[in-house]
């Protein structure tokens, strides 16, 4: 007998806003986190603007010890904050020192699409080539290997049930919910964290620069910069940070008085093999509209209730094929086709943590009854024209959505999709 | 040459960030025990030495860390170190 499962628990650090009440905001108003860096114009990147977390400095010392922080680079910070936030926002509360219970029945899957490069690259590795391997200290291999974010959340929460990193490039934060979420409801775990983080380092940002899939056009507009679904897209911005979720057994949920945000109604991964027009860096139609379609078909309900869509939808030129294959996957009309939106518009595209800062906002969205702007693309691609009047330009209020579908669509041709629907008892 | 209480003082600033049991910080002396009653995680004694062969100007072998216990056996084994 399978287990119901729903979201407790929310929790996210972006470039626009830290915790639920400013990043809410920040998506209500359009507020963007896309700003200049110094430090990338200096090292000669193309594309100088990205997203970066604010105030980390100040805010890292609410939830972490100098001892604790000692041992964590970003990537691991971030995901700690909002781990912890999500934990918190469920009703929960932090271990205290000296106990020693284990909370076996909760676990995490939070995942990150690079992890501690940073670390490998400012410190391990220098070091290495010098000859002084003695210097490092102890806390490189907890930093560099790829599980380092969920690993510490393990000691931070107490946790016994499986703590584990995913990554699956950009599709890492939705495909964490999607098996954190078929976790619970084997009745392998009564609660998972899941989501994903990632860090800001311009060695992340390196790579995609120097493949020219960045958008170089716009380093004296910043905020102008992520345009998903526009005419004038030219590459995608680059973000980072953190988003959790809580998810819980309907049971746990409700023996306990949790307060429960929505219900996962299904989920799906696949990959599109790299055929069928699929590669590296181009999904496979056919793959896309299967995941889509599981995930559909898992959570029972017709196309035509999922209120709106909040897509992967990056800036780039896949922006179009994937607005069709949504269309195609749900069988309908462009007219007919549940609003679209593209959280990477406000904060770039977070990598690891963009399914998961993207899930929270979408679970945000259907709890509370809005709809987000998907800013910049006013000059909309001329391939979307037909979807013109499906494409959520400004926020406003939609006390009528229930469903929500999140989908990602990664690097190495894999998908995630989830469907969400408002809980009302 | 500095003298022990100097020693000791700087020793005990470069172990305060490590340290889980607060209470203990305010009773230490040269016997306490660093990973017993300052309750240190063990994996960060290599942090401890490396910053103390910082703060010191010192180099310490393996061997001779392995025999720091108490704030005492660092504070002699900085004395004697910089002596030689």
């Amino acid at each position: 007998m399978n287990q119901r499962v729903v979201v407790t628990g929310l929790g996210v650090l972006a470039p626009n806003g830290h915790g639920l009440e400013a990043f809410t905001a920040a998506l209500k108003t359009g507020k963007s986190g896309i700003k200049h860096h110094a430090h990338l114009a200096e090292a000669k990147f193309a594309c100088q603007v990205g997203g970066i977390p604010e105030n980390v400095e100040e805010i890292q010392k609410r939830y972490l010890t100098d001892e604790e922080l000692f041992a964590m680079n970003p990537n691991m910070i971030y995901a700690a904050i909002a781990a912890i936030d999500a934990w918190t926002d469920a009703g929960l509360k932090r271990p205290v020192a000296g106990d020693d219970t284990v909370d076996w029945d909760t676990g995490a899957i939070i995942g990150t699409g690079i992890g501690g490069i940073d670390t490998i690259a400012e410190k391990l590795a220098p070091k290495v080539d010098q000859g002084k391997v003695g210097r490092l200290g102890s806390t490189m291999v907890e930093q560099i290997m790829s599980s380092g974010n969920s690993a510490r959340l393990s000691g931070l929460l107490a946790l016994g049930n499986q703590v584990t990193t995913n990554s699956s490039a950009c599709n890492t934060g939705t495909e964490a919910v999607v098996d954190a979420f078929c976790r619970i409801r084997e009745g392998r775990a009564v609660r998972m964290l899941a989501g994903g983080s990632e860090g800001h380092s311009k060695y992340i940002w390196a790579g995609f620069d120097a493949m020219k899939v960045l958008n170089r056009t716009k380093n004296d507009a910043p905020t102008e910069a992520s345009r998903p679904m526009s005419g004038s897209a030219a590459g995608f911005i680059p973000g980072s940070g953190a988003g959790v979720l809580m998810l819980e057994s309907l049971e746990s949920a409700l023996k306990r008085g949790a307060r429960i945000y929505a219900e996962v109604l299904g989920g799906y991964t696949n990959s599109g093999g790299h055929r069928m027009g699929g590669s590296m860096t181009a999904p496979n139609p056919l793959g896309v509209q299967r995941c889509i379609q599981g995930a559909v078909a898992m959570a029972g309900i017709q196309p035509s209730q999922i209120g709106a869509i909040n897509g992967h939808l990056t800036a780039t030129f896949a922006d179009p094929i994937e607005v069709a294959n949504w269309s195609k996957a749900l069988d309908l009309p462009p007219a007919k086709l549940p609003w679209l939106h593209s959280t990477k518009s406000l904060i770039g595209h977070a990598l690891g943590a963009a399914g998961g800062i993207e899930s929270v906002t979408s679970v945000l969205e259907v709890h509370q009854g809005f709809v987000h702007g998907s800013v910049n693309c006013d000059d909309l691609h001329p391939e979307l024209a037909p979807y013109a009047a499906r494409v959520a330009h400004q926020t406003f209020e939609m006390p009528e959505l229930k469903v929500i579908a999140k989908a990602s669509f990664g690097f190495g041709d894999v998908n995630g999709c989830v469907i969400y629907k408002k809980f009302e008892g | 040459m500095e003298k022990q209480a100097e020693v000791m003082d700087k020793v005990v600033g470069i172990l305060t960030p490590f340290v889980k049991n607060p209470d203990a910080l305010k009773a230490i002396s040269m016997e306490t025990s660093i990973l017993k009653d300052l309750k240190v995680n063990s994996a960060r004694l290599v942090d401890i030495v490396l910053e103390i062969e910082d703060a010191f100007g010192i180099a310490v072998s393996d061997d001779q860390a392995d025999q720091v216990k108490t704030v005492g056996d660092a504070v002699r084994l900085i004395m004697a170190t910089g002596k030689a």
